[in-house]
């Protein structure tokens, strides 16, 4: 977590295989407790990637609680869009939106073998 | 609260992924010291929802309600009181 006046950013790493028993132990309330109708739909809609595709977003949701500082906030609240270009944002909704405020937030995802992580940073300074 | 917490303890054990045995935690050791990942802590949230047949609802997903095995007897009673 970084502590500036500006800017606020949070970090964080997940284990693809982690999440893959997730998906085995816990099928679809893992799934639509943790994830929106949309983020399921996209990281299904290629079956190998799947397991990479949720835990890169899990990792996103995770930092944008610490960026934000979020506590007590559904996971759906924050969601992960993907637009055409294939760039992704974070949507806050619900409680999260109410309590994390309006501050711009920028976000990047990576994952590769059994790690996914995301970087959520989100601006202080917009007018 | 001590049954709560033997089987609170059966969960922590096949999902927190600690890194020591959950049966040597005191009821205030902090979960997140002892190795439990926020990832992990979805599964536990998950698996004491099936042992318990409750729901935390949103408000209750909070890091301190995981952080040990006293926080979770604690929000189990709160969400099975008078049943």
């Amino acid at each position: 977590m970084g502590t500036s006046p500006h800017f606020r950013v949070g970090i964080d790493l997940v284990r693809v295989s982690a999440v893959a028993e997730s998906l085995q132990q816990f099928g679809d309330r893992f799934l639509q407790r943790v994830f929106t109708r949309s983020e399921v739909a996209y990281a299904m809609s290629s079956p190998p990637l799947a397991a990479s595709r949720l835990a890169a977003r899990f990792a996103a949701k995770e930092a944008t609680r610490k960026a934000l500082r979020l506590d007590g906030v559904g996971w759906r609240d924050i969601e992960v869009v993907r637009q055409p270009d294939g760039a992704c944002d974070i949507q806050l909704h619900g409680v999260a939106r109410a309590v994390g405020g309006a501050d711009p937030l920028a976000l990047s995802m990576s994952h590769e073998g059994d790690h996914a992580t995301a970087i959520v940073i989100a601006d202080r300074n917009h007018p | 609260m001590s049954e709560n917490a033997a089987r609170i303890r059966a969960v922590l054990k096949d999902h927190a992924r600690l890194n020591r045995d959950a049966e040597t935690l005191d009821d205030d050791s902090d979960l997140y010291q002892a190795g439990m990942t926020s990832h992990a802590s979805v599964n536990v949230m998950l698996a004491l929802e099936g042992e318990f047949d409750i729901e935390f609802p949103d408000h209750m997903l909070k890091r301190s309600v995981f952080e040990s095995v006293g926080a979770i007897a604690a929000a189990i009673g709160e969400l099975t009181e008078g049943r």
